[in-house]
């Protein structure tokens, strides 16, 4: 096995919401072209801290983060760092499928466009075409790219958000509960979809779905009530962890 | 047993009761909505019955005999001569031939001179002055007699129209005897017609009820709705735009908001105080201009722009914002790319419903002098004007008969340009509108 890099490195942090602290000092090494999977009770924080990761909380007036995150050796909790440049390098896939009411071709074109990633059209015609393919979803819609976004099936417009997202060519997906509006069928899809990124991105999972963090992923982070429990390979914390509030979390003694 | 029954009674007979509470609400609710359509179906017959006839009007036809000799004895063809000319006398000349050549078909001799005096009443006082421009804008017909079809008295139309009850003694009459029975007679000789009223349209106001048309009063209002929608729409777009997307929630923002919302239940007189002390005293606007009657109409249609903008905008989900933003889309460009097409339409709807309730208004303008009886179709936007609902309220203060019927039709003229303005938005917001 290749010595595993690490792509993020999460220390000391905490968030606070207001007054209430929603993560408590949390430490991690997220490794690069591997799938890290977050689980945990809601409200314990997971979705807070993935947010963090391209400095989306910031949206959030309230919300103060503290600590460091090293993407590459870089600080992205620098208050003077580039959030254009951050969110090109850390895409995002949210929990409900938004593609913009734009045709399908615009969705993933808008993030090549107003970065300026593309000189012509025939170059932004490969993007959108490459990163439609990467997405398992080419084929599906090759022949309707002017029809717009929100008129397909959800699994389609969640794997439309994925190419969107990747179409900015960025190092890190950020994945919030990406499945927990699509059926079986769909999830499986989006799935394999994330084993085949994993070559080339670092993505990172926010879950609910104890078997998807299994299946999908190596690495898994156990939250609760704001405090990383267990962080270890997926294997292990599914079949030997070393907490017992892992232990009842996983087998649905609670949660 | 008899337990268990006497509890499913009771349960029949609850669910009885619910029905029957539903039935009545919904009773109730029909009751209601019946009610607003016989009252608006009411209101809007009574407005149909009355101004409908004030879109036709009764014309005169008859000969004008342009003497030289009294238009322009020296044949110099200068127009101020010819405008000084005595236009009374040769019109009156001319009604007075006219009439005379008919009664000495009819009875053989010549009217006297009260009979002519009562008689040339039935010919609108402004037809000298028509006569006049007919010639000043063709000086090449001095010396001819022309044929010219001139609107009739209003008092003649009135008669016409039935609304002269002709059983009322003759003193209390608009119309006298002889009169009444002239205007019988010229109807029959085809001198006497009824046309469309183009008067309505194409004049400004007028003492004279034939003469006066709403012209003046389209243009006041198309004016000062344009400079009200020119300053109200992107001051208010903008304002909401910033308030909604960019402003810092704080205590500060907070007033704003309240103030904002406190601005659009303020009566609108107000406003025109408002206008009045500092658009026409601090700027010296020019009084009664369209100009300053919009920056009034923009300054009370700009609470409602922003608050129904501020809604579209808070109506377009936050996820499409989390989409772009998570693009690397910068603030502004989440907000123009994404959430102001989609809260275009929402703006829009609500613009047009603000500028409607513009162009219904007149008490701010009172105070701006735009309730003023005013001739001149206004060319510009700092030209003194009337809107349309003042000049329906300057109307409707009338006494003449004629000028009831004008009411109404200026009235249904404006309820027209209402409901186009809705139905506008309607179709704008239909036509925009995405679906996510």
């Amino acid at each position: 096995m290749i010595k595993e890099q690490t792509k993020l490195d999460i220390d000391n942090v905490d968030v606070f919401y207001g007054k209430k602290q929603a993560i408590f000092n949390v430490d991690l090494e997220i490794k690069k072209n591997q799938v890290t999977a977050f689980i945990g009770p809601s409200g314990c924080g997971k979705s807070t801290l993935l947010r963090c990761f391209n400095r989306m909380n910031d949206l959030i007036d309230i919300c103060k983060v503290s600590g460091s995150i090293l993407l590459d050796s870089v600080n992205i909790l620098d208050k003077k760092l580039d959030l254009v440049r951050l969110r090109t390098k850390v895409g995002m896939v949210f929990q409900k499928p938004n593609p913009f009411p734009k045709s399908i071709y615009d969705n993933v074109a808008y993030g090549p466009k107003i970065h300026g990633l593309c000189e012509d059209i025939s170059e932004l015609d490969e993007v959108v075409e490459k990163s439609l393919k990467s997405a398992g979803l080419w084929n599906e819609v090759k022949d309707r790219l002017n029809e717009p976004g929100t008129g397909i099936s959800g699994g389609q417009q969640q794997r439309l958000c994925i190419a969107r997202a990747i179409a900015t060519n960025p190092d890190v997906i950020l994945m919030d509960e990406p499945c927990s509006a699509l059926d079986p069928i769909a999830t499986a899809r989006v799935e394999e979809l994330m084993q085949e990124l994993k070559k080339n991105y670092t993505i990172i999972v926010v879950t609910h779905n104890m078997q998807q963090a299994a299946r999908v992923s190596e690495k898994t982070a156990f939250f609760h009530l704001g405090h990383l429990i267990e962080f270890g390979n997926t294997e292990e914390i599914f079949t030997s962890p070393n907490e017992i509030k892992t232990q009842d979390y996983i087998t649905g003694r609670f949660g | 047993m008899t337990n268990i029954d006497v509890l499913e009674d009771k349960k029949d007979k609850l669910i009885a009761k619910r029905y029957s509470k539903e039935k009545r609400f919904i009773l109730f609710g029909r009751l209601a909505i019946s009610l607003t359509i016989i009252f608006l179906t009411i209101l809007l017959g009574s407005i149909v019955l009355r101004g409908i006839s004030g879109f036709t009007t009764t014309t005169i036809t008859f000969d004008v005999n342009l003497d030289k000799k009294l238009i322009d004895p020296e044949s110099t063809n200068d127009k101020k001569i010819i405008s000084s000319a005595r236009w009374r006398k040769i019109t009156r000349d001319s009604i007075y031939n006219v009439l005379n050549e008919i009664n000495l078909v009819m009875n053989g001799e010549v009217l006297s001179k009260a009979e002519q005096k009562s008689l040339v009443r039935l010919f609108s006082r402004s037809s000298e002055y028509q006569i006049k421009d007919i010639v000043m804008d063709d000086l090449s017909l001095i010396g001819k007699t022309i044929n010219v079809t001139l609107p009739a008295a209003s008092e003649v139309d009135q008669f016409l129209k039935g609304r002269i009850d002709q059983s009322l003694p003759e003193d209390d009459r608009p119309l006298n005897n002889i009169q009444i029975s002239w205007i019988k007679h010229m109807v029959d000789n085809d001198m006497i017609n009824r046309t469309f009223n183009s008067n309505l349209f194409t004049k400004g106001d007028s003492r004279n009820a034939e003469e006066a048309g709403i012209l003046g009063a389209l243009m006041g209002s198309f004016f000062a709705l344009l400079i009200c929608l020119l300053i109200s729409f992107p001051l208010g777009v903008m304002a909401s735009v910033y308030l909604e997307e960019f402003a810092p929630k704080n205590r500060l923002t907070d007033v704003i908001e309240v103030n904002i919302n406190n601005l659009a239940a303020v009566p609108s007189i107000v406003f025109g105080l408002l206008g009045l002390a500092i658009f026409l005293n601090v700027f010296n606007l020019p009084r009664s201009s369209p100009l300053a009657g919009g920056l009034v109409l923009a300054l009370m249609t700009l609470p409602t722009i922003i608050i129904s903008s501020r809604a579209a905008i808070k109506a377009v989900p936050p996820s499409i914002r989390e989409a772009a933003m998570g693009l690397g889309a910068s603030k502004m460009q989440s907000v123009t790319h994404h959430v102001l097409p989609l809260a275009m339409p929402g703006m829009l709807t609500g613009t047009i419903i603000g500028l409607a309730q513009a162009l219904g208004e007149t008490a701010p303008l009172l105070m701006m002098g735009m309730v003023a009886f005013i001739v001149d179709v206004p060319q510009s936007i700092t030209d003194p004007a009337t809107v349309l609902p003042a000049q329906i309220f300057l109307w409707s203060d009338q006494p003449e008969r004629g000028f009831e019927e004008k009411t109404a039709a200026a009235i249904m003229v404006l309820l027209g340009f209402l409901l186009t303005m809705n139905a506008l938005a309607v179709f704008l917001r239909n036509k925009f509108e995405r679906k996510w």
